[in-house]
């Protein structure tokens, strides 16, 4: 008899006791940001610094730059951090979005396997690498997934005069996942792909490949914040999210993203008050 | 999580983001498993024990929910939740909660469909018995209920192993923010994209290794409850 | 105490039951009324089980009347039923007891007095707290006995008691049910042991092939049966 009743308590105390944690009285941000930025590590060493200074948590969800200005249209997000500024200015021309700010950049490099097939190691002209890679079909991995990396690498196919959605082959993968799993599979297929430098320092499982082609103007990759339009959403949590803003666009924020670092080398360059930001 | 350790020098070391990602997991598909339990125990018993119209209709259809697909139960919690849905209001899409409530949702029909399966055949024994002690229908299916426990605990166990395992509710209606929504398997996922195969096949095992204790305890409180009730 | 609403006399007017085009029961016409146990007898199949279902109220005739001091329908409050293998609770032996009399209504608080003065009626007070699935056959029989009398039953039916039990256990269960009878319960009875019926009845009923064959004291019953089957049912030569 008693045996039954605890059982039962135990089970309605448990339901309980865990819808608790989620009635936290900190404040707290929903950040809609890409997986170049988490998979980096750069927001857990940023992160803790801003909630330091101003108690705020800051949620991050790791999508696709596509998923993420999504996510923030059906108003789950407060803040969007993505690197597609094409993307963000309509985000905030369509009323979504209060206003865009640059934060920082990094460049995106070409990787591909040690052996070269195409021949492009350190032709340092992404555009005749491309061009390289097509006509020797040599297998090139593709984000494929709308976010701001796969964009850019969309964008230099058109450069190179491609029309990659007609000419596409084989060799041509498009796998609809993030930065790690692109390199994972181009790490198995000894395959090109096109990734951030961020990634790229912190990627574990590099298998035969390396940097095949950096440097190139047209490889940077500027990132952008913005604050979900409150008009649009009243829920959404203005003052933090524009304190967040703020930080990350101050010398603070500026700074911290310049001091992370992995194996001595700097992932991002902040830029947040650059000429034409 | 550090750079490069082991997932064995982490739970060695005591290292408290896993801590808390364990702690948050057990929590999560703990809590989904009673609260699936709260419902699908009733339900399955009285669909058991009692004749209505379109009866088998809904008996198919129970057991063809237990494979439902993690990510497309996400998906649907996902859009109900959402600030754009009609549940918006609540404001609880990427909180622990949410992934309580999707993961509920998933293991209710197995939870369910096992009970009634246990219930009707416990019926059959006690059917005599208990109409001629007119024992009411509300009774009946507590009394049913109570005396099936052990092949119940069984059925729990089943949801809860389906709630620890799967990644595609949580990822969706969690976010896996850091920290904060992240659970043994969203992070295994993370971990393998990020190429840290190692860490997540570690952390895998850390999984594994969590259910066979939570299978074990519930074996205990069952071998203990066997001894004294037969 | 309970209001004394009596069940008593239970009529059976031209019963008849039938399942699937298969006739069980006809013309069956009997009065149970207060006083000494009422014993069914009949070969295997001749529809003893069904007769008691009747008399509980358990199951509908297809044709014919049943009432219950003179109403049509009984809330079986009042009625209780031994089956011939009844169904232990997964739960103690005291347990069991208790979940009876939660069933027949009595208040939490009496409970475990009520409990503990049945079992030492039927003689379990020393396996209360064993499972009940674990007690012998004879054990488990009387279990079954104490479960029913914690309804305070007006009318007991009992289905052949003892069909599986061992003389000493068979002994023992006979002496509780004439004990129950002595106490004022009109206790009703199926049986196809003959020296049973011999020992515990008061009035007889024969059924063969669904039908009454033969109703009578049991005194005048065995020492001069009326009807030819009963003289050959007694020898042991009746068959179907």
């Amino acid at each position: 008899m008693l045996y039954r009743r605890s059982f039962v308590a135990l089970a309605i105390a448990f339901v309980c006791l865990s819808c608790g944690p989620s009635f936290a009285q900190d404040k707290s941000i929903v950040v809609t940001s890409t997986t170049s930025t988490q998979d980096s590590g750069l927001f857990g060493h940023i992160l803790p610094l801003f909630k330091a200074k101003t108690g705020i948590d800051v949620r991050v969800i790791a999508q696709g730059t596509g998923q993420a200005l999504d996510t923030a249209r059906r108003g789950d997000a407060d803040v969007v951090f993505v690197h597609a500024k094409p993307q963000e200015e309509k985000f905030v021309a369509d009323g979504y979005g209060v206003r865009r700010h640059d934060v920082m950049y990094n460049d995106f490099v070409l990787i591909g396997p040690k052996s070269d097939p195409a021949g492009v190691a350190d032709t340092k002209d992404i555009v005749a690498a491309l061009t390289a890679i097509k006509a020797k079909q040599a297998p090139f991995v593709s984000r494929g997934d709308r976010s701001g990396t796969h964009q850019a690498e969309l964008a230099l196919w058109r450069a190179a005069g491609v029309d990659i959605a007609k000419d596409e082959g084989p060799w041509y993968r498009e796998i609809g996942q993030g930065m790690g799993a692109a390199l994972n599979t181009a790490s198995a297929m000894n395959a090109y792909v096109l990734a951030d430098r961020g990634t790229w320092i912190s990627f574990k499982n590099r298998g035969d490949l390396a940097v095949a082609v950096e440097g190139d103007r047209r490889l940077f990759n500027q990132y952008g914040i913005i604050l979900v339009n409150a008009e649009k959403f009243p829920h959404v949590k203005k003052e933090d999210g524009q304190a967040f803003i703020d930080w990350i666009t101050s010398p603070d924020g500026q700074k911290a993203i310049a001091d992370y670092k992995i194996g001595g080398q700097q992932l991002f360059f902040p830029n947040a008050h650059a000429r034409g930001s | 999580m550090a750079q490069d350790p082991t997932a064995l020098a982490l739970v060695l070391g005591g290292d408290a983001t896993l801590y808390a990602i364990v702690q948050l997991s057990l929590m999560v598909s703990l809590a989904a498993t009673a609260l699936a339990a709260l419902v699908g125990l009733p339900l399955g018993a009285y669909i058991a024990l009692v004749q209505f119209p379109g009866r088998p209709f809904v008996i198919v259809v129970m057991n063809a929910f237990m494979g439902l697909p993690p990510v497309v139960v996400g998906l649907a919690v996902y859009l109900l939740l959402s600030r754009s849905g009609p549940l918006g209001f609540l404001g609880i899409l990427f909180t622990p909660r949410a992934m309580i409530i999707a993961q509920a949702l998933l293991v209710m029909p197995i939870i369910a469909a096992l009970t009634r399966q246990t219930i009707e055949d416990l019926w059959v024994e006690y059917r005599d018995e208990l109409t001629a002690m007119r024992v009411g229908p509300f009774a009946r299916i507590l009394t049913l209920i109570w005396d099936a426990r052990f092949s119940l605990v069984t059925a729990l166990l089943a949801g809860f192993g389906r709630a620890a395992a799967e990644v595609g509710t949580v990822m969706i209606v969690g976010g896996n923010i850091d920290g904060f929504t992240r659970t043994m398997t969203t992070a295994i996922a993370l971990e393998t994209s990020k190429g840290d195969l190692a860490l997540a096949m570690g952390l895998g095992i850390v999984l594994i290794a969590l259910i066979i204790v939570v299978n074990a305890a519930a074996w205990g409180i069952r071998r203990v409850g066997e001894l004294r009730a037969g | 105490m309970r209001a004394p609403t009596s069940e008593l006399p239970i009529l059976f007017e031209d019963v008849g039951v039938d399942a699937k085009d298969v006739r069980i029961l006809s013309e069956v016409t009997l009065a149970l009324r207060a006083g000494a146990p009422t014993v069914l007898i009949g070969p295997n199949g001749s529809g003893k089980t069904t007769v008691l279902r009747l008399a509980m109220g358990l199951l509908a005739p297809s044709g014919g009347r049943i009432t219950w001091c003179g109403r049509d329908r009984t809330d079986g409050r009042r009625l209780a039923m031994v089956s011939q293998r009844p169904v232990m609770l997964r739960r103690s032996t005291f347990a069991n007891v208790t979940y009876a009399l939660g069933a027949a209504g009595v208040a939490w608080a009496r409970r475990n007095d009520r409990a503990e003065e049945l079992l030492a009626r039927v003689g379990l007070s020393n396996q209360a707290a064993r499972p009940a699935r674990r007690l012998s056959g004879g054990e488990q029989q009387r279990l079954a006995l104490a479960r029913a009398l914690a309804r305070d039953p007006e009318v007991l039916c009992l289905d052949e008691p003892t069909a599986s039990l061992d003389p000493a256990n068979t002994k023992a269960v006979e002496e509780i049910v004439t004990a129950i009878a002595a106490s004022g319960v009109k206790v009703l009875m199926a049986t196809h042991d003959l020296g049973q019926a011999r020992r515990l009845a008061g009035n007889v009923v024969l059924l063969v092939g669904g039908r009454i064959c033969e109703q009578a004291p049991a005194p005048q019953f065995f020492s001069s049966p009326a009807t030819p089957e009963a003289a050959a049912f007694m020898r042991g030569d009746l068959v179907i």
